[in-house]
């Protein structure tokens, strides 16, 4: 094993943590009614976000979902102005009219969560469009949930990508639900299917094995860079917390048992960490101390956060036009 | 007589309904099992089983494009809309298919289909659900349109929807749900285009629709307190408008000023203040006032969403601008 591997499965590795310590971090926020509206967890499925993510550059372009965090952390953006975001401050990367469900870090290639089911499919496949008019060799990968396979809007983007070969990768996170109900009972037939009637390479891999996914990527990826794209991915995954934050009593339409199975035996990070060990990556001991300075972190970007100013009034009829400065001045 | 829920009003609509006639029938995302998740539906799957109650995929206009069929030939679909922003996915069945279909077939075919969705901010939900779009579908011919105010108007209103043969799109306030208000437990139908007069007065006119009526009530004992006389009335439907009596309490009071939730250009209160200058004209002391939301996307922060949405406060200091006589050399 050479030494740039050893770096990136430690990066890998810490990005998942950072991933999943942000979310303990943004449910202690809104049990503690610290934040504004609800939000949707990503605990579970940092594999899915981490493994695609570290198979591309910075310039490469990620469009993201409501459940949007863990594409955000792991598409390169800081805990500080995440969390400012979460909160409505000023400091946040959209300056706090985002939220959430709008997060986007453009400095780092993320056009941006979406609080309309399917709404980025048409953006990622425009963003690999543009990559391919420009000359550029950058990848767009579109990610969402199984529960948008049901929106029109996927399918007309597909058959254009796969006539145009654009450079995008389609990534479905099959987490077994969209919101209340069981993907069963809202999808017929096969997921990987869909795409492949368009002509599309398509693969469903485990979504939890953080490796796996992201030796897929990394060749997929290298595919699409040399005009062999688009692909499509299904990650089997599973969201550990409710559909938001507030979705606490979940039994009428999951069981515990269900849930206990995943955290126990599938988590990605613990099967993660224990591959690092047993190869002799990282020793237990050096595993704790990068977990306790990711929790300092984050504890600390939350306390800046909380502190952190809300935008002036000011700013309310900003950005409604790019060369407007008040559009109701 | 009992207080419930909007919520509840909602639910017992839709029961007393479906009990009545079995060709009713509710589709949409998470309505059976999940009640949706604002909790309005629980109950009814148990009653009327999934063939009535039907979860769908997330396929907007999928399932908006089916229940015009359904309604076109015999079933009378409530198609439930999560949030009022997703509207924009569903405009072509709506406004090509469902509201054209009558006026296209020279009367031969109907859409008696009734579309329930939401409006309102300030739930920090940012700009993708938390807008308030009725003026988009009041503006096209063949849809009616009702905004309920409170739990007695959404039972009532919705009794009716189910009726009528048209479509008729039904926007409740998502902030309402958990309001109480006095409802009947007879059984009761509220009208279309008949508007309410919530508090009489004689020197202003209030015009409220939905979310923004508790809101001119509240504003009315702000300036009650001042020694002015403000009267509020809800329109209840904007299509149809009941425009006579809009008309005459503005001919009465001489001044008004139109509260709602849309944004303000191009929406219901510019419409409504049209009407009132044409027709009311010589009566007038002053213009008639627009407020809406601010014309800007629902921002997140709370510190900036709160300003975009009319506030008490707010209509009472236009109130007391209008009765000032400022407002005559400013226009
Ligand atoms: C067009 C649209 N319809 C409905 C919703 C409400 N909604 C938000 S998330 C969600 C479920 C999405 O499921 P899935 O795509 O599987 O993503 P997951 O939440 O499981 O990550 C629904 C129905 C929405 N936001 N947008
Ligand atoms: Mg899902």
């Amino acid at each position: 094993m050479t030494k740039t591997n050893a770096e990136d499965y430690l990066r890998m590795y810490r990005q998942m943590v950072r991933i999943r310590t942000f979310e303990d971090n943004a449910n202690q926020l809104y049990l503690s009614a610290k934040m504004p509206g609800l939000t949707h967890m990503y605990s579970g499925e940092e594999a899915v976000a981490v493994g695609i993510c570290e198979a591309l550059r910075t310039s490469d372009k990620i469009t993201s979902t409501h459940r949007g965090h863990g594409h955000c952390v792991a598409k390169g953006a800081d805990f500080k102005e995440m969390f400012c975001e979460l909160l409505g401050k000023e400091e946040g990367y959209c300056r706090g009219k985002g939220g959430s469900m709008h997060i986007a870090d453009q400095s780092n290639g993320n056009l941006g969560a979406n609080a309309i089911v399917g709404g980025s499919m048409g953006i990622a496949t425009g963003a690999a469009f543009s990559a391919k008019l420009l000359g550029k060799d950058d990848v767009a990968v579109c990610f969402f949930g199984d529960g948008a396979t049901a929106q029109g809007l996927m399918y007309e983007v597909m058959n254009m990508a796969a006539l145009w070969k654009l450079p995008v990768i389609y990534a479905c996170e099959n987490n077994g639900y969209s919101e209340y109900t069981r993907t069963d009972e809202i999808a017929a037939g096969s997921i990987t299917a869909r795409a492949e009637a368009f002509g599309i390479e398509a693969f469903q891999i485990d979504g939890q094995d953080v490796l796996a996914v992201n030796e897929l990527s990394q060749k997929l990826v290298e595919r699409c860079r040399k005009g062999e794209g688009p692909f499509f991915i299904e990650l089997m995954t599973y969201r550990y917390h409710g559909h938001h934050v507030g979705d606490i009593n979940r039994e009428y339409y999951r069981s515990k048992e269900e849930e206990k199975d995943w955290r126990e035996n599938r988590d990605p990070i613990t099967r993660f960490r224990a591959w690092l060990v047993k190869e002799g990556i990282a020793s237990e001991d050096e595993i704790e101390a990068m977990n306790a300075a990711i929790k300092d972190d984050a504890s600390a970007a939350v306390e800046y956060a909380l502190a952190a100013k809300y935008p002036d009034v000011s700013e309310v009829d900003m950005h409604v036009f790019t060369d407007v400065e008040h559009a109701l001045a | 007589m009992r207080n419930i829920t909007l919520s509840q009003a909602v639910n017992e609509a839709l029961a007393e309904e479906m009990r009545r006639d079995d060709s009713v029938f509710i589709i949409g995302e998470d309505v059976a099992e999940a009640g949706t998740p604002f909790k309005v539906l629980s109950g009814l799957v148990e009653e009327f089983g999934t063939q009535r109650v039907v979860d769908t995929p997330i396929a907007e206009p999928g399932f908006m494009g089916l229940a015009v069929g359904a309604a076109m030939t015999g079933s009378r679909p409530v198609v439930d809309l999560m949030f009022g922003d997703f509207i924009f996915l569903i405009m072509d069945q709506l406004c090509n298919q469902a509201a054209k279909t009558h006026y296209m077939s020279g009367g031969k075919l109907s859409v008696p289909l009734v579309l329930r969705t939401n409006l309102g901010a300030t739930r920090r939900s940012a700009a993708q659900h938390s807008q308030s779009l009725h003026a988009l579908v009041a503006h096209i011919p063949g849809l009616k349109v009702a905004m309920p105010s409170s739990a007695y108007e959404a039972k009532g209103l919705m009794k009716t929807a189910i009726r009528d043969n048209n479509p008729v799109v039904i926007f409740e306030d998502k902030l309402m749900y958990n309001d109480k208000a006095p409802v009947p437990e007879e059984e009761f139908l509220i009208p279309f285009g008949q508007a309410n007069i919530k508090r009489e007065g004689s020197d202003i006119t209030l015009i409220a629709t939905s979310s923004m009526v508790q809101v001119c009530e509240k504003a009315a004992e702000i300036l009650e307190q001042e020694g002015i006389s403000a009267e509020v009335i809800d329109p209840r439907t904007i299509v149809p408008l009941d425009e006579k009596t809009l008309i005459e309490s503005a001919k009465k009071t001489s001044r008004v000023i139109v509260v709602d939730e849309g944004h303000q250009s191009y929406g219901i209160t510019g419409e409504i203040a049209g009407r009132i200058n044409e027709k009311a004209f010589y009566h007038l002391d002053a213009p008639v006032l627009r407020m809406g939301a601010m014309d800007v996307p629902v921002p997140f922060s709370p510190a900036l969403e709160d300003i975009t949405v009319p506030t008490p406060e707010a209509v009472a200091a236009n109130a007391r601008l209008l009765m000032s006589g400022e407002m005559i050399h400013a226009a």
